[in-house]
Formats: structure tokens, C-alpha cells, sequence
């Protein structure tokens, strides 16, 4: 078990991350973001602005989504976590990575875990049935239009623009609107 | 080596293409790596031991002078291990502006070397500490005291003065534009624009002995390695930058921050890996933005829609400190005909940040200025406004009179409009009702300066046959790993997955890096030259052994396909030849140097964009509905990545027109949007139904590829298409960028 800094005031916590439980003596301020990047050495969450507006570090925190630099470390004491890293490896690519990297659906590759995980997350919301700002009819079942999809990853930011690639890459693995 | 413009049109591997790498849409080549989010960024590298956090405080003024700062509580706030200011600064460094040899890239730059502020979030302060957490708590309890002088914090275009030496004239403007029947005088404002790249800038610094390993997300490698020897006081060869995955760049990477110079000196004082990011916040203030412009274009035409006169003026603006020119009337002098011309530019040196170069520095901004004007003129005289470029369309550069090397502006207009459905546009603004939605379609002519700057490169071929190319060179997400790599393999007759490509280190084979469009085509042509000197080396060996089944061919004969070197009906396999004559590898180096004949050639990458916007009569709110480019941009080596740099280009595009702007503070000089929820970058649910493709080209007079830059033409014109879209949809005609809604209300029916 890792061991803070002299001084700060920590907190121990379990985190079960990609399927494995780790134990965390955490200080109090860590946000999850750096938790996963500095304490757990996953990088593949990304920090872009440190502020809930990119959506570069999102991850699945028991199956929803969220900003990981909104949240602080020590909230999530026995919550499963899910990174880009447990949806696949690169010998290992999970369908949506496979998607991606067909579709061209990044260049720099900087925001792309965080949409991989928001989109994983946006897929499963339609299939709870949750409607967007895009849905007609809210009480009836999801169907993932273009709008829907495009709403739902509205906060995920991509400089480089590769806003159609994503589609194409997710409408691949969510299959026709119809 | 390519010597002569012969040498780039004679048939080479790239232009036979033998096994059809060259254009496939071949994934990327690290793409495995970032969707798995295990391509380490410059701050995610391994650090030999654990890494000390450093953090920067950036000034809370623009002008004037840190007048005393209050450390004594971060000194002493838990692991802390360093605190530095113009007060108590880094020891060991040069003065600022000194350089160690004639030829070095980069002068030095010390931090705090002076308690002088420029700019409104000039770091003025450093904190470094055992943690991030404690690192940021010690920073926000540094009082750093100011003395304020006042400043100029207003972009007034009557302030500015020409740039000495720059306007260029062709016949008689002035008379001309008196003379003619029909005349336009329009002025156009774009605003700051900032880069947003998705990674702030970073850096991971550590010594190992007397070099300094620092990894760093910056565009170029020379100018960071020389920066750093010279502040830091030691020889560039103990200095190695990597920057292997670069999240984003887009012109703001192409300088570097202090986070270089201040992780590289800490790392030194402290014996330890030290680790820095700049916060979006300072991505804003303290890095590089697009300066705002006032553009002036007159046009004067006949009623045949013939340019007589074109004058295209822009006043633009820098800090005090550093000069830049936002040269947004350049692009013009090469794209209409006209007889008499004007085109300059006017600066002012403000006390705001730093300006500097942004996708496409020129003609993002410029474009949105005289791509407007001609539609406004084609609609005055009754034209469409392709037919009115057609008309316009010069036979050579206008000005130089020097000829195209390949030019398909035309052929990008007439196939992009067949392809969009341009035929079904109304050419009245404001006939086209769908609900709320009043719907409209503009086109737009995109230019952009095609480039070819010295390269090398070195390529090795391992015992077991695997080609592995090294460069100097930069990836920013333009996919410079997957060209390099399909260069490789078919100038080697190698498949794919035989080629290991390394780039991102100062301590490979010097490339250019990533910017101005310029990266695929100078690193690139390296890769090829070094590829055919490897060639050579080989059929050397080969025919020189006598354990060779191509002992005794004649060397130029000897071919490689298939990954076998042949002559006639022998062969054998790389690894074969290389195991026997040379088991711990062959690596040889070549380079590319532009032909200067090469230059006589009027050379641009091209295209044309077609826009539907709908404009809702209620709010006044435009959406894109949908947008295609059609471009021309030589040889396109991996249809792929290159239709992702466009598409994102032409996003870029509908960001300028309809969102993006950043301005200063005239109270403070600071820059009044410091976030992505302020400036407005677009976001999925902006972009709709947007599609780009190439023409077939070939640009023999470019380069020995025949290829043109991508990276930046997909910008150029992109915004003034949406902004000629809107218009069309209702007749509101906004020359003030970008186009919100607030601006377009007035111009839109009443409602009952």
C-alpha cells in the first residue's frame, strides 16, 4: 500500500479498478483522475482541463460515466472502476477501440479514452432507456439516432475533430438507428 | 538523392506503387496504443525514480513588475521542495538572449530573470512538492505583490502601423478600383482565436549523469534541445527531448513554455525526476493565441465579373515583447487574377499576450475575409459565385506570373458542386423555409501554401529483416507514424508489418517536425531518399557476395518487392542477406533537400467547400446540416488519415464562423474566456453530415512523393463557405466573426 505525504490528511479507501481490488491510503484532496493517473498508474485517463468541460477523463465508476477530475478520490470507497484500460488492451482491442481505430476516429489520440469510455457508457444508457436533450418521445425506448448519439457525446471535446469518425465508430458498434 | 525537379518527376517506388501502400487507408500506426490510452503523453512517461510535482503561478497583471513575493508559507507547507521567483530564481542559468554558437536554434530563455511582467499570466512564481495536491496547496499560498503600470489592453486598428517592407503592389490599384463598373470596399473582423489542444503543454524532465532527458509535447525537437542547452549552460548533446505522443499542436506546440525550462532546472537542483503541466487556464494566458484581425478587401470588377482591381488589406496585432504578424492578406496574391493589386498588412503591439501561429497563420483568418467578398460580388452581379472564381481564375501567380505546379482550384469548385447538389441552390437569400428552420447553401475556395524543408532520416534493417525508420520528426495527430511507415515499405518492397517506425527524439536524424503544413512532405521525402540509399547499400552487398543468389547482378538491376531483394529470377529475403553479411544490422542515413528549382513553381494545396446551414427564425441560431470539401492536394498517401486532417480542418472552419472567439479584457489585459465552457470549440452535436475527398493528383514539382500538405488546407475558406451559407439562408450578411446569434437576429422576419 502506497503511503502519503507527510503532513496531508488521508483517508484509506478500496477501490475495485478494471476488475481488481486495490487499497489506496489516499490524501483527502486526490481526485479520482489523479488517483488513477498518479497513484494507480493509469494513464489512459487523460487530464485536458481539470475542470469537468472536455470529458478526456471520463471513466465508468459502477457502469456510469462520469468526469474523473470532478470527483474526489476518497468519495468512491468501494466503487467499482472502470478505465480505458479494462475496456482493452492493444493485443486485446474491446469492439468500440476496434471501431476507432477502423473508423480514424482520433489523430492525437488525447480525448479518445475518454469518448471509448463515454461512448461504452452512452450505449449502455440507451439500453436502460434514459433519454438525452435529443430524445422525441421520453417515455418510449431509446433508438440511438445520429442526434442522439451526437448529443450524448457532446461533452467529450475533440480538437482535432474527428466528430464524424467517432459517429461512424460508434453507429459500427450500435448498429443501425432503424 | 533528388537533385533536379527531373529527379522528383522520374518513377520512383512511391509513384509505381507497386504493393499499393501508398494511398491505402492503412490504420494507424500507433493507433493501438491511443485507444488503449497506453500512449504515453509527456507527462505519463516512466520516470527512473519517483517524480517531484511542479506547479506554476502565472501573473496576476499584464504590465509592470512583481514588487516582492510572500514564500515564506510555502516554504514550509508540507512537501515542498523547491519554491522560485524573479526574487530567488533557478541558479545556473544564461542571461537571457545569449547563444553558445552561431548556429544555434534557440537562444536562452531563463526563468525569473527579471521581475518585469508583459503579459497578464506571464508565470512569475514555481512551486514544486512530493505530490501534485501539495505542490498546488503551497502555490496557492504564494503572495506575489505587483506594481502595476498602466497598459494598452485595446486592439484599435487605427493605432497600428505597416509592417516595413511588406506590401506588395501590381499595376495600379487605386486607379483601377476608380475606374471600375462595379466595386466592392468591405471590412471584415475576425476575433482571437485560441488552439484548445486537448493536452495541455507538459513536460517530464530528469538527468541521467550530465544529459537531461526531457519529454515534452512540442511540435519541433531542435529548437527545445537548443533552448535548453543554452539556458541551462550545457552542450546540445547532453540534452535529448522526446516527444513521442503529442496531444495535439495546431501551431501553439510549435513554441515552448516554461514548464521546459522549469522542469529541466528543478530536475537538476533536486537530483529527481520532476513532472510539470501547464492547467487549461494557463493553455489560455500563458501559451500562444490566432490575434484578432480588421480586414479591408475591395474588389473592382466589370459587369462580366472580371477583377480589375483587388486589394486585400489586414491590421492585425502582437504583444510588445514578441513580434508576430498575423499575414492574412498573403494567401490572396496567389488565388485571382486581377490586374492591379494591393495587399498588405498593419500591425499594433499591444500589452496582451503572446500571438503567434494557429492552423493555417494567414489564410484560416484571411479567408474568411475575401471568400465573403466574392460572394457578395457574384451575388451584385447576378452570377453564381463558382462561375464568378472561374472567371477569375488565373492562368499563372498573379503576381509573380510564376506557373503552377498542379492546380485543380477549378476542378475542386465544379466536382465538389456536382457532388453537394450546388445546382439545387437558390440563389435568393431567405426563399428556403423548413419549420422554423430557414435553410441556405454557400461554397468557398480554399488555398494553401505548399512547403519542403531539409530533412534527414535513418533507416536500419535488422538481422531478422525488419526495416526500423528513425527521425527526428513530430506526430501531432496528423499521422505522421502511418506515412513514414507506408514510405518505408514501399520504397523498401516491404510489408507493413516489417517496418518499425521511432520518432519523437532530438537524438534521431534531424525533421523539421509538425507545422505549416509541411511535415508529411519534408520528413517524408527524407524517409524516401534514405530508403533508396538503403537500397543501394543492399544491392551492393548483395551482388558483391558470393553466398548471394544475386551474386555477380548488376546493381541496377537488383529491385526489392515482396520483401525479397531480386535480380531476374533470384532472390532472397532481407533477412537473409542481412543475417549472413551484417548480423548486427545495416543502418544507413539520407536526406532531402528542397530543389530550388522547385521554388519557381507557383505551389498550392487546394480545394472547395460547399455548406447547408439552417438558420432558426426564432433564436437566430445556425447549424451546420451538412458540409463537403473536395480538395487537391497531390499524391495522397493514406486516404485515411489524410481525409481526417481535412474533415478537422473544415471543423475548425465551422468553429471560426459560428462560435470560436476569445477577446481581452480592456480593464485587466487579460484574455476573457479562460476555459473550453467560455470559448466555444465546436462539439458533436455541432457537426453534422461533413464529409471531404481528393481529387486524383499528382504534384511533380513538390517533392519526389508528389505530395502536398494536408494539415491546414481543410481550414482555409472553410468558415467564409458557412459564413456565405448563412447568408444565403437569410440574407443576414454578418462581416463580424464569429457569427452568433445576437448578430443575426435583426436580419430575420418578424415573427407574428
Amino acid at each position: 500500500m502506497a503511503t502519503p505525504p507527510a503532513g496531508a490528511p488521508s483517508v484509506s479507501i478500496r477501490l475495485t479498478v478494471n476488475g481488481t481490488s486495490r487499497a489506496l491510503d489516499l490524501d483527502v484532496r486526490t481526485t479520482l483522475l489523479d488517483a488513477l493517473r498518479e497513484r494507480l498508474n493509469l494513464k489512459g485517463a487523460k487530464k485536458g482541463c481539470d475542470h469537468g468541460q472536455c470529458g478526456a477523463c471520463t471513466v465508468l465508476v459502477n457502469g456510469l460515466r462520469i468526469n474523473a477530475c470532478l470527483s474526489l478520490a476518497v468519495m468512491h470507497d468501494g466503487d467499482e472502476v472502470t478505465t480505458i484500460e479494462g475496456i482493452g488492451l492493444p493485443d486485446n482491442l474491446a469492439p468500440l477501440q476496434r471501431a476507432f481505430l477502423d473508423r480514424d476516429a482520433f489523430q492525437c489520440g488525447y480525448c479518445t479514452p475518454g469518448q471509448i469510455c463515454s461512448a461504452a457508457g452512452l450505449l449502455d444508457e440507451a439500453v436502460r432507456g434514459w433519454p438525452s436533450a435529443a430524445t422525441g418521445d421520453l417515455t418510449a425506448p431509446v433508438t440511438l439516432t445520429d442526434a442522439e448519439i451526437r448529443e450524448r457525446m457532446s461533452g467529450n471535446i475533440c480538437r482535432c475533430s474527428a466528430y464524424p469518425q467517432i459517429l461512424d465508430a460508434i453507429r459500427d458498434v450500435a448498429g443501425p438507428a432503424s | 538523392m533528388s537533385t533536379t525537379l527531373e529527379d522528383y518527376a522520374a518513377p520512383n517506388p512511391i509513384s509505381r506503387n507497386r504493393s499499393g501502400i501508398i494511398g491505402r487507408a492503412v490504420d494507424r500506426y500507433e493507433g493501438p496504443l491511443k485507444v488503449t490510452g497506453t500512449a504515453p503523453y509527456a507527462y505519463e512517461v516512466a520516470t527512473p525514480a519517483p517524480p517531484i510535482y511542479g506547479v506554476v503561478i502565472g501573473a496576476e497583471i499584464a504590465t509592470g513588475r512583481v514588487s516582492g513575493v510572500d514564500d515564506a508559507a510555502a516554504r514550509a507547507s508540507p512537501g515542498v521542495h523547491l519554491v522560485w521567483h524573479a526574487f530567488d530564481p533557478p541558479s545556473g542559468q544564461a542571461e537571457t538572449g545569449a547563444r553558445s554558437y552561431v548556429g544555434s536554434q534557440a537562444a536562452a530563455k531563463p526563468v525569473f530573470a527579471t521581475p518585469d511582467i508583459a503579459f497578464f499570466g506571464q508565470p512569475v512564481a514555481f512551486v514544486a512538492a512530493d505530490t501534485l495536491e501539495n505542490a498546488q496547496a503551497a502555490a496557492d499560498l504564494i503572495r506575489v505583490r505587483y506594481e502595476a503600470t498602466p497598459g494598452e489592453f485595446v486592439f484599435d486598428p487605427a493605432k497600428a502601423e505597416p509592417v516595413p517592407n511588406d506590401e506588395a503592389r501590381t499595376g495600379d490599384f487605386e486607379a483601377a478600383f476608380e475606374r471600375a463598373p462595379v466595386q466592392l470596399d468591405l471590412t471584415y473582423t475576425t476575433p482571437i482565436q485560441n488552439h484548445c489542444q486537448m493536452e495541455p503543454c507538459a513536460t517530464t524532465a530528469w538527468w541521467e549523469g550530465d544529459e537531461l532527458v526531457v519529454h515534452t509535447s512540442v511540435q519541433m525537437l531542435k529548437p527545445p534541445q537548443h533552448l535548453l542547452a543554452e539556458t541551462l549552460q550545457i552542450h546540445r548533446s547532453k540534452v535529448r527531448v522526446l516527444s513521442r505522443y503529442i496531444g495535439g499542436g495546431f501551431g501553439g506546440k510549435g513554441s515552448t513554455y516554461e514548464d521546459l525550462e522549469l522542469a529541466a532546472l528543478a530536475a537538476r537542483d533536486l537530483q529527481a525526476p520532476v513532472k510539470i503541466a501547464l492547467t487549461r487556464q494557463q493553455m489560455f494566458l500563458a501559451t500562444v493565441h490566432r490575434p484578432a484581425t480588421v480586414q479591408r478587401v475591395r474588389l473592382g470588377a466589370d459587369r462580366a465579373g472580371r477583377l480589375s482591381a483587388f486589394a486585400l488589406q489586414a491590421t492585425t496585432h502582437c504583444a510588445k515583447h514578441s513580434p508576430f504578424i498575423e499575414r492574412a492578406a498573403n494567401f490572396s496574391r496567389a488565388l485571382y487574377a486581377a490586374p492591379n493589386r494591393l495587399t498588405g498588412h498593419f500591425l499594433q503591439r499591444v500589452d496582451f499576450p503572446v500571438a503567434s501561429a494557429m492552423r493555417a497563420p494567414g489564410e484560416a483568418s484571411g479567408m474568411l475575409s475575401l471568400e465573403c467578398a466574392m460572394d457578395e460580388l457574384a451575388e451584385l452581379l447576378g452570377l453564381d459565385p463558382i462561375e464568378l472564381r472561374i472567371r477569375n481564375e488565373p492562368d499563372a501567380h498573379p503576381e509573380t506570373g510564376a506557373p503552377h505546379s498542379a492546380r485543380q482550384l477549378v476542378e475542386c469548385m465544379t466536382d465538389g458542386a456536382k457532388r453537394f447538389g450546388w445546382d439545387k441552390r437558390n440563389p435568393r437569400p431567405g426563399q428556403v423555409r423548413n419549420g422554423e428552420w430557414l435553410v441556405g447553401m454557400g461554397m468557398a475556395a480554399a488555398i494553401r501554401g505548399n512547403f519542403l524543408l531539409p530533412a534527414k532520416a535513418a533507416i536500419r534493417v535488422e538481422s531478422d529483416g525488419r526495416v526500423i525508420v528513425r527521425q527526428g520528426m513530430t506526430d501531432i495527430g496528423t499521422g505522421s507514424y502511418t506515412i513514414i511507415a507506408q514510405i518505408t515499405a514501399e520504397t523498401m518492397g516491404v510489408p507493413l508489418e516489417q517496418v518499425v517506425v521511432e520518432i519523437g527524439d532530438s537524438g534521431f536524424a534531424p525533421a523539421p517536425g509538425s507545422g505549416g503544413q509541411f511535415g508529411a512532405a519534408s520528413a517524408g521525402s527524407a524517409v524516401y531518399e534514405t530508403g533508396m540509399v538503403m537500397r543501394k547499400t543492399l544491392a551492393g552487398m548483395a551482388a558483391g557476395d558470393p553466398a548471394s543468389p544475386l551474386y555477380g547482378a548488376p546493381v541496377e538491376e537488383i529491385d526489392f518487392r515482396d520483401g525479397l531483394i531480386t535480380a531476374s529470377n533470384k532472390s532472397e529475403t532481407l533477412a537473409s542477406l542481412v543475417s549472413r553479411l551484417a548480423p548486427a544490422g545495416v543502418e544507413v542515413e539520407g536526406d532531402s533537400m528542397p530543389v530550388a528549382a522547385s521554388r519557381s513553381f507557383s505551389q498550392h494545396a487546394y480545394g472547395a467547400h460547399f455548406v447547408e446551414v439552417g438558420v432558426n427564425i426564432v433564436s437566430g441560431e445556425v447549424r451546420l446540416r451538412r458540409m463537403l470539401g473536395a480538395f487537391a492536394c497531390g499524391r495522397i498517401l493514406n486516404a485515411k488519415t489524410a481525409r481526417s486532417q481535412i474533415t478537422g480542418g473544415m471543423i475548425w472552419g465551422v468553429g471560426a464562423a459560428l462560435s470560436e472567439s476569445n477577446a481581452i479584457d480592456p480593464r485587466y489585459g487579460s484574455l476573457i474566456n479562460q476555459d473550453l465552457g467560455g470559448y466555444l470549440a465546436p462539439v458533436h452535436a455541432d457537426i453534422v453530415d461533413l464529409d471531404a475527398y481528393f481529387l486524383p493528383e499528382v504534384d511533380d514539382k513538390a517533392n519526389p512523393l508528389g505530395i502536398k500538405g494536408v494539415g491546414e488546407v481543410g481550414i482555409c475558406g472553410a468558415g467564409a463557405a458557412v459564413a456565405n451559407a448563412v447568408y444565403n439562408a437569410c440574407g443576414a450578411r454578418i462581416r463580424d466573426y464569429p457569427i452568433t446569434p445576437d448578430k443575426v437576429l435583426p436580419f430575420l422576419p418578424e415573427l407574428v
